[in-house]
């Protein structure tokens, strides 16, 4: 067990952390939640891309990066995620361990104190940020946006949510498009980033050798300048439980090898509480989450229709994804086949070696959360945006008591939504 | 068996070589909840031709990596795979350039996954069904990385860097490559390279290291085989094959990858330290707190995508850049320019002090992962080093040796500038 304490630092200002010396690193992060949507996405993108250049006491990037040299090989980096409809927008930083450090210099102070500084003392004159670098990130997100299409399994995840969820904030993408990154100015970036530091919720998160006490005083003096006021609830996702209609199909056409087949269900709602959670988690290994999944000996391993089928499950979405590298030839029976598998689980064709195999996979990935800091905070941040504060042991003795029915029953609710495919080019 | 104690990075590690050749190393690590275990072989894409009581055999391209496949077969007509993640393990395995690799992470049942492991990778069991069934698996998978324009960057740029050495295979292969193998050869090779004197076997977790080393002596061959002599090819020229080379293929905006090739150093401590000195000169060059970085990323030459680091395979070691950039050939241009500055005014000596720091501590961050840890272990008892000494080569590294590395390898005529351009016209959706 690796125990969480938390502290209200004020109001919707929550620190979490996690003592252990088990790491060589510490772990420290700040997360704003902000509802996705289409007006602001892409600023919310743009921003900690913009806070990232500099502050004013390291105002470019070569004095921050050498700045975080001399922390030993400090880093902070922007992070930007998505859960369900609400965008997390932070600074995740990771740090040597004190006792590490020859001399043992304390760090933890240090770090917090730059992380403080990049979210709320911009480079710049106080009032706006720097225009080069407001410029600059804007190119540079419109980059990143295009060149999502570099990896051709994510890119077809995002279009199938973008088509499949065209009317709800989650077919956005979490970068925004490129037409809105385009029309960002300075002025209304800077007008948006003292909203979010003023109403958004925020959560700071700690793992490593530090006492909570320590931990609290370094956040509290480093984010002393965050305004005080009431803040907005978490923001929350709009869950659409079944398909509104008949199964829609979307296709898109490029110069590639492998095709990407993709299927989108409804799951009959989302999973917040413990139980329901575990229930998901265990319905998803045993359908397709694992080498020992349905999906993965059926449709690959016995009748060879693909590379990989593998399925992930959006929990505070309710919504399903099954995706599968496919010949091009093979793209109708591939598909049949991941519906054939999902008709099994939901007439309860589920072994008990299935669904023990697909238990103790879950349960492994949940203790070894422990064992790994990045997922901890991850699941700490999961824990935050659904209000919610079980432990990932609480998870994995719920998913002990989860039985074959309550799998089915989940099951039994997944209807088909939508299907993309990516296909190569005629001629 | 030896216990070594690291005291400044906080590691313990048991080494026992065994009777038959097979090198143990175990960290005990009892504050973890999971473990690891990581079986490799010294065989990888680069191995397709090498001597055999006397005689010279020519293997298909992609071998290794089939074999990898393959292996995950056993007698009893089951799959290993499917047997280690039926107890809740994550096992995999790769194939790289000079090492293949079987892998798990567990958090239960780890000596019955240890079992498995070391069962699975010592007992070949190949039928022509089975071989045959697996060119459509292998063949997707090659279509695959074959559409990812990073790796085609990368495989061009080792193609335009060496004229000879077996690094420009593909691991994977090609279709028509794998199209050759046979269930002989792949039995002739597993003969040849997974023998215990030719692998070793790295374990984290809450372990016994003895009751490691007796597993391993149950189940392994007790004889033991001689090594096959690694066939770095031909002697290769100090300058590039070719300087530049182009694709196009469905990106979004032109990706760079640049190599300068460098001169290989021994198997020994000496490869190690070439390494750390040549990852630092990498930062010193152009890494993320030095003024060239600076300078094409305030010009927009290069965003956050890119890097630049020091890559080295048995008889070959070179710097690698990428990333996306408007102007590849303003970039390779200006990391040469830079090269040859600091090579001749001398480096920074504040950004030299922190360099060293920051290495450091990031190399002692990177020990938090079994899975780093037993594969550097493991890539080091192949070459004769001890990754772990590397506080103390820090400590000894002085700012001349820097100016000397970037002075001898930063040179146009051992430099390859690889661009992959957009399709012409518009290459997304319709």
């Amino acid at each position: 067990m690796l125990p969480m304490k938390e502290a209200v630092l004020a109001p919707g200002v929550l620190l979490r952390a996690v003592q252990t010396k088990k790491f060589k690193n510490s772990l420290l992060s700040v997360t704003f939640l902000e509802p996705l949507t289409a007006e602001n996405a892409a600023q919310n993108a743009l921003l900690s891309k913009v806070l990232r250049r500099g502050v004013r006491k390291y105002p470019d990037l070569s004095s921050l990066s050498a700045a975080l040299d001399n922390l030993y090989g400090g880093s902070i980096e922007p992070v930007l995620r998505k859960k369900g409809e609400v965008q997390c927008i932070g600074f995740w930083g990771t740090f040597l361990e004190d006792a590490f450090v020859p001399g043992h210099t304390p760090i933890l102070e240090e770090a917090a104190s730059l992380l403080g500084q990049l979210v709320l003392d911009p480079a710049g004159d106080g009032r706006s940020f720097l225009p080069t670098y407001v410029e600059s990130e804007r190119e540079n997100l419109i980059h990143k946006i295009r060149s999502q299409v570099n990896d051709k399994l994510q890119y077809s995840l995002s279009r199938l949510r973008e088509e499949m969820c065209c009317d709800e904030p989650y077919g956005l993408d979490k970068l925004g498009s490129e037409e809105s990154v385009r029309a960002i100015t300075g002025p209304r970036l800077y007008d948006r980033y003292r909203e979010m530091l003023e109403t958004a919720p925020v959560c700071f998160y700690y793992c490593g050798s530090a006492a909570f006490e320590r931990v609290e005083n370094a956040f509290r003096r480093a984010f002393a300048a965050l305004p005080q006021g009431k803040r907005q609830a978490i923001p929350q996702t709009k869950v659409l439980a079944e398909p509104i209609g008949a199964v829609r199909r979307f296709q898109d056409s490029m110069d590639v090898t492998q095709g990407k087949l993709i299927l989108g269900f409804r799951t009959g709602g989302g999973f917040r509480a413990l139980e329901e959670i575990a229930q998901g988690l265990l319905f998803n290994a045993v359908y397709g989450g694992t080498t020992n999944s349905k999906l993965f000996l059926n449709v690959r391993e016995k009748r060879s229709l693909c590379y990989f089928a593998n399925s992930t499950l959006a929990q505070n979405k309710g919504v399903l994804q099954v995706y599968s590298g496919v010949e091009f030839s093979n793209f109708a029976q591939a598909e049949q086949e991941i519906l054939t598998q999902l008709t099994a689980c939901q007439q309860g064709e589920i072994t008990k070696e299935e669904l023990e195999t697909a238990r103790r996979s879950v349960m492994s990935s949940l203790r070894t959360t422990l064992d790994a800091q990045g997922r901890l905070e991850e699941y700490w941040l999961n824990r935050f945006v659904s209000g919610t504060n079980f432990q990932p042991e609480d998870l994995a003795q719920a998913v002990e008591r989860v039985t074959v029915e309550q799998v089915v029953r989940v099951a039994q609710r997944v209807q088909l939504d939508s299907i993309y495919t990516l296909k190569g080019k005629e001629g | 068996m030896i216990k070594h104690t690291y005291e400044q990075i906080g590691e313990i590690m048991y080494e026992q070589r065994l009777e038959n050749g097979l090198g143990v190393f175990v960290f005990p690590k009892p504050e973890f909840g999971k473990y690891y275990a990581f079986f490799a072989t010294r065989y990888g894409g680069m191995d397709t031709r090498f001597q055999e009581n006397g005689q010279w055999l020519d293997t298909p391209m992609g071998i290794a990596h089939y074999l990898e496949h393959k292996m995950f077969d056993t007698p009893d007509g089951g799959n290993a795979l499917q047997k280690l993640s039926a107890t809740g393990a994550s096992p995999n395995a790769f194939t790289s350039t000079a090492i293949t690799g079987y892998h798990f992470e567990c958090t239960d049942q780890f000596w019955e996954n240890l079992r498995t492991l070391l069962e699975f990778v010592s007992v070949p069991y190949f039928t022509k069904e089975s071989v045959e069934k697996e060119q459509g698996i292998i063949g997707q998978e090659i279509r695959m990385i074959e559409d990812q324009p990073g790796w085609q960057a990368y495989h061009l740029l080792l193609e335009a860097l060496y004229h000879h050495h077996p690094v420009r295979n593909s691991v994977a292969g090609s279709v028509e490559s794998i199209a050759q193998i046979t269930a002989e050869t792949l039995y002739q090779c597993h003969g040849a390279f997974y023998t215990p004197a030719n692998m070793v076997l790295c374990v984290a977790g809450d372990v016994d290291p003895e009751q490691v080393c007796a597993l391993a002596r149950e189940i392994l061959p007790s004889q033991a085989k001689q090594e096959i002599p690694r066939d770095c090819g031909a002697e290769e020229p100090r300058t590039v094959c070719r300087q530049e080379n182009s694709r196009r293929m469905a990106v979004s905006a032109p990706l760079l990858q640049m190599g300068i090739k460098g001169t290989a150093a021994k198997d020994g401590p000496a490869q190690l330290k070439q390494r750390l000195l040549g990852e630092l000169a990498c930062e010193a060059l152009a890494g993320s707190s030095s003024p060239l970085y600076h300078r094409l990323y305030e010009e927009g030459l290069i965003n956050s995508s890119f890097y630049l680091g020091y890559m080295e395979y048995p008889g070959c070691a070179f710097l690698v850049a990428g990333g996306e950039s408007k102007d590849p050939e303003a970039v390779r241009d200006a990391i040469l320019a830079e090269g040859a500055r600091i090579a001749q005014e001398g480096l920074d000596e504040e950004l030299f002090q922190r360099l060293k720091k920051a290495l450091y501590g990031v190399y002692v961050q990177g020990l938090n992962s079994f899975s780093n840890l037993c594969v550097e272990q493991a890539k080091g008892y192949f070459s004769d080093q001890d990754p772990w000494s590397f506080p103390a080569i820090y400590e000894a590294m002085e700012k001349k040796d820097v100016e000397a590395f970037l002075f001898s390898w930063v040179k146009p005529d051992q430099t390859a500038l690889v661009v992959i351009y957009p399709e012409e016209g518009k290459s997304c959706t319709e």
